[in-house]
């Protein structure tokens, strides 16, 4: 099997998901060129040397649609020899698509890659390409469908988390993120979003909000005990009827923010990597996805975390740092708790409650802030994971050289 | 053309108005034949050009039609092979292609509701043109389909859809809900009633007006209203509607999620391609064994029984015209409301004059209940209220024809009410106690006529629940049961005959469903999950919050007398023990107190679970899969129903299934709990109960009876049911 190894990572700013967001103004297309040119721009790469680019991609329709990734590529001014894919597995599918890119790299059909991802979500909304499984009956009643959130508010009340601890973890996650972006943490990567004068559109994100405390989350009522009461509480109960009520704690200021960005990794094997002058940043060293349980949705980190270990023959004490999604903060606090992770290893400098979570692309974000911070701090391995929609979970264990 | 069913009177603008008339039925039935008919119709009313449109109404006063004939419905399901279900298909295909041949004929048709209009009945005229519907606020419009384990197929999950949105036509399908003329026409589904007489005239207007007249689904720009399943408010009603489906049903009634998915897969898709959506998911659920055993239990079992299929044929008519009531606490007063209501009069005893006054004033409230609800008028009210006659002498009985005793539940107490009645009443007055659990001959032998002694136990409230058991004793002659049974016909009650025993069959068998909760929690299940069980596996509430209702204390006081004059054993149960501690340790004696099991609100309304409840014993609390606490809950029910037919005192599988429903909520998805071990198959049953038997313990080891019917291969309704009259 041939090794794969991360030359290059880079992302976006988000864009706030709304109307008034900066980034509201450009086009799904255009973040995921302007992500694509950055690639070959700071690598000088000549793009005819790429086998192929998969970029995530949630919400593929209207402007999204038609794989967006190939439209990307040949707006990029790619060689028109390099074909364009995006794939949609939920929330991780910016670090599938690496995944993907990675795994025809290690099975040596192809050299040189891309992975990514592209979400513009004040422009299409979460939820645009409609699906089977929130709605059709024959599914989402025997599956015991209920929405993302009620699933978040579920572990909190079985794990026992209290509007308090889920709160001062948001409250964490903002004074990362802050102190991240005051230390220039996240310089190598972040890609401005420039108007074809080149005036800048956004250069850093928008979403984050450094003066949020204890007080000012308390004043936020829970997102989703209104639909709760309309019967997703019951179905959430009928999966886990050891639940007498469910605990609702989630709110806007602790579960990921909706906005606007693209991410694009550069990926290849080591022989291509010399011949093409690209100094490998990191090895990719496992992958894994899983399937979890559907109803509660937002377990699947921990298993597929012990199953890329596995994969790796490495343990949880190999890991220098871990980046776990913050889909919902219940999400990270159960998954420290079960993983015995000290908190000064986890999300060390804030995560999608602050910065936000545009969803094809997170994935391939998280990847380049692990790689960032590992480089900074001279350490050697990062595990990234993220929790997906209908039960789902993926992992990649990276490993500096 | 050869009709019987209709009437084809044609005018002389063409116009032909077609009069229902179902030979020898008070009502219309949409029968195959029926149908057939109504295929020759719109043939003919393709094919003559001189016929110009047709209005569809009823000859029979207050009735357009009852829908469907569940007896032709049943005779495809008994069946259940694959030939039955293509057969089947093939008839909903039939209906299919006549209703559209009326939207497609290219000629106006107009339904003239003139009557109430359910089921089949309602989806004829939504195959119509336009719906006109008569001003009588007694007409009831709505598919009831569901309320019998069925789902519309005469294309109502497509067609009301498609006339009104998901949103508005889903509840009324799911929830059998019947509506009157103005609420119909405020939802769309026909046009602002009229006066009857102006119906035909105004269907004519119509029809002149509009001769091309087309289904709305049938134009090209046809626009779902309110948009299909993936516009932005369509997602939310599906979304949100499984969820609620969910909530309400517990995904016990396959017949729920199959309306949902007929409507949202036909949405997907042309009305034509729709339609054969829904007649695939008809044949479905006619097949599914749920469909089968509600509409033995719920249609045909209750309606023999209400018609009186349990009393003794020998017996002429009675016809109570004056009631006794003695007591007129809650049950007492119920007993006295639901007589009057039906026009009896009532002498209603208590030991002061101020109590049986205040059991009428409770009567007045009720009234004025109904009233505020629109169901009931001040006349109505002063008409019911002059028949209840409160008096503290028991010389107000001598012309009573029935005395119903709903005293104290002691035995001295009602041998002396027994002794003062017999004194005073005439020699052919029927007696009978309400009491819930002391057996009727123990009682009977305080009275000087035993032969027209009997229990007619009722539930409470009285008002609502549908069901009286009726216990016959040693020494109850015939005329007595059938003086009961027909009382409980006048006054619109459903009666179960039982033979006498300890708790007769409803207390004895719903009492090991809260004897086992008691006994899980005492495992140390934890509360949550046991009631969660409950409510999963179809009960209306879980055992402990059954428990809080009939009050932990009352629960806790028959435990004990039980005990005592039983098992006559010294030391108190596992469920004693916890009653105890909740009643007198712990001061919490169920709803009326606020707290219980549960904590309560001002208004009755239950809270939460009290957390307290995990100081009780050793705090080894754990968890078990909910499956099995589903399948105990359950099982131990119908396991004492069986126990039931074994002593004799159930002899017929009607009895037992109807009573358990409409006496206490007996998951009604499975038709009872006879029918609940005849569906599982008896050999399963037994395997069942032996497993949990060796798990749980003595409790649910299986009687002789049903390892015997068990080893033949026998079913209870087979071996048990009566012949009935041809």
């Amino acid at each position: 099997m041939t090794d794969c190894f991360i030359f290059d990572a880079v992302r976006t700013p988000r864009g706030r998901g709304k109307k008034d967001g900066a980034l509201h103004e450009v086009t799904a297309l255009e973040l995921a060129t302007q992500s694509l040119a950055a690639i070959r721009d700071r690598n000088r790469l000549d793009t005819a040397e790429l086998d192929d680019v998969i970029m995530g991609c949630v919400d593929p329709v209207g402007e999204q649609g038609a794989d967006i990734a190939r439209a990307a590529v040949l707006k990029a001014g790619f060689a028109e020899t390099v074909p364009g894919m995006q794939i949609n597995r939920f929330c991780a599918s910016g670090l599938d698509a690496c995944n993907m890119a990675a795994g025809h790299i290690m099975a040596g059909q192809a050299d040189l890659a891309i992975g990514g991802g592209v979400e513009a979500m004040s422009r299409v909304q979460i939820g645009s390409s409609g699906g089977a499984w929130p709605e059709d009956p024959s599914i989402a009643i025997p599956a015991y469908f209920v929405p993302q959130g009620i699933s978040a508010d579920l572990i909190a009340t079985i794990d026992g988390f209290s509007r308090d601890d889920v709160d001062s973890y948001a409250v964490e996650s903002q004074k990362r993120a802050a102190n991240a972006w005051a230390k220039g943490f996240f310089k190598r990567s972040i890609v401005p979003i420039r108007d074809t004068q080149g005036l800048p559109i956004l250069d850093r994100d928008e979403h984050m909000r450094p003066d949020t405390t204890m007080q000012s989350l308390g004043a936020l009522k829970p997102a989703f005990a209104e639909m709760g009461a309309l019967g997703f509480d019951s179905v959430a109960i009928q999966r886990y009827p050891q639940v007498e009520a469910l605990n609702h704690v989630h709110h806007a200021g602790n579960s990921s923010g909706i906005v606007d960005g693209a991410a694009a990794v550069l990926l290849g094997s080591e022989a291509q990597g010399r011949s093409l002058g690209l100094k490998p940043r990191a090895k990719v060293k496992a992958f894994a996805s899983i399937g979890s349980e559907p109803a509660i949705m937002l377990t699947a980190p921990v298993e597929v975390t012990k199953k890329v270990l596995t994969r790796a023959r490495m343990e949880t004490k190999d890991i220098d740092l871990f980046e776990i999604n913050e889909a919902f903060a219940s999400v990270v606090l159960r998954y420290m708790r079960l993983m015995k992770l000290a908190p000064d290893k986890v999300n060390v400098n804030g995560g999608a409650i602050a910065m936000g979570h545009p969803l094809g692309a997170t994935g391939a974000m998280l990847l380049s802030t692990a790689l960032d911070e590992l480089e900074r701090r001279g350490l050697s391995t990062a595990l990234i994971t993220l929790c997906i929609g209908a039960g789902m979970g993926t992992a990649t264990i990276i490993e500096r050289v | 053309m050869n009709l019987v069913n209709f009437k084809w009177e044609q005018d002389a603008d063409g116009i032909v108005t077609l009069a229902w008339d179902t030979p020898g039925k008070s009502v219309n039935v949409l029968s195959m034949a029926t149908v057939a008919e109504l295929g020759q119709v719109a043939d003919a009313l393709t094919s003559d050009s001189a016929v110009k449109g047709l209005i569809i109404t009823s000859a029979k006063a207050g009735s357009f039609s009852a829908g469907a004939d569940l007896d032709e419905m049943a005779g495809f399901a008994s069946q259940a092979d694959k030939d039955a279900a293509k057969a089947a298909f093939e008839t909903m295909m039939g209906i299919h292609r006549t209703f559209r041949k009326f939207e497609k004929c290219g000629k106006p048709v107009v339904a003239a509701i003139n009557g109430t209009a359910l089921g089949g009945g309602l989806e004829l005229t939504l195959a119509c043109h336009c719906r006109m519907i008569a001003d009588d606020a007694k007409i009831r419009v709505g598919f009831p389909e569901a309320q019998v384990g069925l789902i519309p197929g005469g294309g109502g999950t497509q067609r009301l859809p498609r006339l009104i949105g998901a949103m508005a036509a889903l509840p009324l399908m799911l929830e059998a809900r019947r509506i009157d003329p103005s609420a119909a026409a405020g939802m769309g589904i026909v046009q602002k009633p009229l006066p009857a007489g102006e119906l035909i005239a105004a269907a004519k207007a119509w029809i002149k007006a509009n001769p091309g007249a087309r289904a709305a689904w049938d134009d090209k720009e046809f626009r779902i209203p309110g948009g299909g399943p993936f516009s932005a408010r369509g997602a939310q009603v599906f979304m949100v509607g499984n969820a609620m489906l969910r909530q309400r049903t517990y995904d016990n009634y396959p017949a729920q999620r199959f309306i949902m998915s007929a409507v949202y897969e036909g949405l997907l898709v042309d009305i034509d391609t729709a339609l054969k959506i829904e007649a695939r998911y008809f044949v479905r659920i006619l097949m599914h064994p749920a469909s089968r055993v509600m509409i033995r239990t719920l249609f045909h079992s209750m309606q023999e029984l209400g018609k009186g299929a349990r009393r003794p044929e020998s017996e002429p008519r009675t016809d109570v015209k004056r009631l006794g009531v003695l007591g007129a606490g809650v049950m007492g007063s119920g007993i006295a409301y639901v007589s009057a209501l039906a026009g009896i009069d009532v002498a209603m005893i208590d030991t002061t004059a101020e109590k049986a006054e205040s059991g009428k004033d409770h009567i007045a409230k009720l009234l004025d209940r109904e009233i505020s609800r629109g169901r009931s008028t001040p006349d109505r009210k002063s008409e019911v209220l002059s028949r209840i006659h409160p008096a503290a002498d028991f010389g107000a009985l001598k012309d009573a024809d029935l005395v119903i005793e709903a005293v104290f539940e002691d035995r001295k107490v009602k041998a002396e009410a027994t002794a003062k009645t017999d004194a005073v009443t005439r020699q052919a007055a029927i007696f009978a106690s309400n009491t819930s659990t002391l057996p009727i001959t123990g009682l009977a032998s305080a009275s000087a006529r035993r032969q027209n002694f009997i229990g007619i136990h009722f539930f409470s409230p009285v008002e609502r629940m549908g069901l009286v058991e009726i216990i016959v004793g040693k020494e109850t002659g015939k005329t007595a049961l059938a003086t009961a049974i027909d009382y409980a016909g006048k006054i619109r009650k459903t009666p179960i005959v039982v033979n006498d025993s300890r708790g007769f069959y409803t207390s004895r068998c719903f009492g090991t469903y809260t004897l086992e909760g008691l006994t899980m929690l005492a495992e140390g299940i934890t509360p949550p999950l046991i009631e969660n069980a409950g409510r999963m596996a179809g009960m209306p509430m879980g055992p402990l919050e059954v428990l809080d209702s009939v009050g932990v204390d009352t629960a806790l006081k028959i435990t004990r007398q039980t005990r005592k004059e039983v098992t006559k054993s010294q030391t108190p149960d596992a469920d004693e023990q916890i009653m105890a501690w909740l009643v007198e340790t712990s001061d919490r004696p169920g709803v009326k107190g606020g707290k219980g099991f549960y904590d309560y609100d001002n208004r009755g309304k239950r809270t939460r679970l009290w957390p307290g409840l995990f100081g009780y014993g050793k705090g080894q609390w754990h968890e078990a899969g909910v499956a099995e606490l589903k399948q105990r809950l359950l099982m131990i029910q119908a396991l004492e129903a069986a126990r039931c037919f074994e002593e004799g005192v159930i002899t017929d599988p009607r009895d037992a299934d109807v009573g358990a429903i409409l006496g206490w909520g007996f998951a009604p998805f499975t038709g009872g709990p006879i029918s609940l071990i005849d569906t599982m198959g008896l050999a399963e049953f037994v395997k069942k109960c032996e497993a949990l038997a060796a798990k749980h313990g003595e409790r649910f080891r299986p009687n002789r009876l049903l390892r015997e019917m068990a080893k033949t291969g026998e079913t209870f309704y087979g071996r048990f049911a009566v012949e009935k009259a041809a």
